[in-house]
């Protein structure tokens, strides 16, 4: 679990996150959503400690990552997997060395120990018969395949994922989710996923935190996100012509239902 | 402008610091001191070999077509050849030329792991990425005086097949050339200087790499200020060890 609390931080004069206070829940997939410079990313990158936040705490199972020495917050990095936006492949590795970096730099594992749980976790992404090639020679959903293998390989605790839909077409990104998903479960791990794609807020958002311009505007599930009256919701929701017309449709489905009540 | 110059300056020290922190794993960087070898050193003797061999050549002709007092012995040939070869060509001129072919190489390499985000991985797995991405350059490019003892010899042999075979001089006016006033400590000089360019070569690139912001375009432009600032500091550094080493 990770417990998020009144984060502030500033970048010169413009202040981006205006204390923010969460808590990510293990086991769930808890996504970030807002619109483009809502302090997304600036939030994922504090938890990842790649930002300093200039007020507030954040606490990985009860360690308060400020106050760990530099040994612990890197031997707390390595209990953690991190899916990039562009997948971040090393490009002069081949898929398998991408892979089993974490396992090769962490751990005092056998060559043949090594190769054994890249394939474990390469077929648990669904992903065979690459192993030899480079991140150049494979598709984008591939790749994020790949990274997610390279994120789990060596059984974090917490998994970030930042915009992993991003690129892919619609249908691998259902399946890209629907992974992490169950991986998450799996893995019983802390996911947090940065997102504005409203397919992955419906499909997997177990938690959903909305912010708007640095400040938590609301937070709940991918049910209550549909039900919920918050005027920034609605707008950021169903922003898109289909949302807009699915949001019609049942708000239309709702009136006939108590028509027929009524009657 | 100059607090900007004295931050980077600033900045490039505490990244020297940072670099001999948290090592990576030594089974580890066994393999990326090799892979830098291959790609730092002997990537780059061809080049260098083709550019002392021709500028030995070219050293020797002029200095023989300059020579036209009778009075002055054809041994002078061999014995301007070898000094400019020995004292500053081999050593500074090479490493100009290695901060355009190596330097931009590391910059581009690391700049572009930066751009496509490889650099925050490591950090976020908790790699010291700095340990990673230049600690093997620095103790490849310490293996850069065996490249500049090549370049001297190819190009004192260019000299000598320059003046031999375009009847300069006879071979033993050249041996005899290259034996005169020889002082051993000139050879100490070049590869103390050797030694200094050899890190410098290795860190102002990677710095320049490290630290870039944005895209592709801004990797290009990072390579270009990375050669400069290179050249500017190889100049500057040549300078001053020549007043420390040579003329007390």
């Amino acid at each position: 679990m990770i417990e998020v609390k009144d984060i502030k931080k500033s970048f010169g004069d413009s202040q981006i996150l205006k204390g923010i206070s969460t808590t990510f829940e293990a086991g769930k997939t808890n996504l970030i959503i807002g619109r483009s410079g809502s302090g997304k990313t600036v939030l994922l990158k504090t938890l990842l400690g790649i930002h300093t936040p200039d007020e507030g705490t954040i606490s990985f199972n009860g360690r308060v990552y400020s106050e760990l020495s530099k040994d612990e917050k890197r031997e707390l990095r390595t209990e953690i997997g991190m899916v990039f936006q562009g997948s971040a492949l090393f490009d002069s590795m081949t898929v398998e060395e991408n892979v089993g970096f974490p396992l090769k730099m962490f751990t005092n594992k056998k060559k043949n120990e090594i190769r054994d749980r890249v394939n474990e976790v390469l077929e648990r992404v669904n992903l065979v018969d690459a192993n030899n090639k480079y991140p150049s020679e494979i598709s984008g959903g591939m790749q994020k395949r790949v990274a997610i293998a390279r994120a789990i390989v060596n059984n974090p605790k917490y998994l970030f994922c930042d915009e992993p839909n991003s690129g892919l077409d619609p249908e691998t990104s259902i399946l890209i989710d629907v992974l992490i998903q169950e991986i998450t479960k799996e893995y019983n791990m802390t996911t947090v996923i940065n997102t504005h794609d409203m397919n992955s807020v419906l499909q997997i958002g177990e938690k959903i935190v909305f912010l708007k311009n640095g400040i938590k505007e609301w937070e709940g599930t991918n049910e209550e996100i549909l039900e919920t009256k918050n005027k920034s919701i609605v707008e950021f929701v169903y922003s898109s012509d289909l949302f807009k017309k699915v949001r019609e449709s049942l708000l239309a489905d709702a009136e006939d239902e108590e028509k027929e009540n009524k009657a | 402008m100059i607090i900007r110059y004295l931050t980077q300056i600033g900045r490039y020290f505490i990244m020297l610091k940072e670099i001999f922190n948290k090592p990576t794993k030594w089974s580890y960087m066994k393999q990326l001191i090799l892979k830098e070898i291959d790609d730092l050193i002997i990537g780059s003797l061809g080049i260098v070999s083709f550019i002392s061999f021709f500028i030995g050549g070219v050293v020797a002709i002029q200095t023989a077509l300059n020579l036209t007092n009778p009075l002055i012995p054809k041994t002078l040939i061999a014995f301007a050849t070898r000094q400019s070869v020995i004292l500053e060509f081999a050593p500074t001129f090479i490493s100009i030329i290695m901060a355009g072919k190596v330097g931009s190489f590391i910059t581009s390499s690391i700049g572009t792991m930066r751009v496509t985000e490889q650099i925050d991985a490591l950090e976020v797995m908790g790699v010291n990425s700095l340990n990673y991405l230049v600690f093997p350059k620095i103790v490849a490019l310490m293996l850069y005086p065996f490249v500049i003892a090549l370049s001297m010899f190819l190009g004192i042999l260019g000299g000598y097949m320059a003046s031999v075979y375009g009847n300069l001089t006879s071979s033993d006016e050249f041996i005899t050339g290259l034996q005169t006033e020889f002082i051993p400590f000139h050879i100490v000089y070049a590869f103390i200087k050797t030694i200094v360019y050899a890190i410098i070569l290795a860190t102002i690139p990677s710095f320049h790499g490290y630290y870039m912001k944005g895209g592709a375009l801004e990797v290009g432009k990072a390579s270009t200020v990375s050669f400069v600032w290179t050249s500017v500091v190889v100049i500057l550094m040549n300078y001053i060890l020549t007043q420390l080493l040579l003329s007390s």
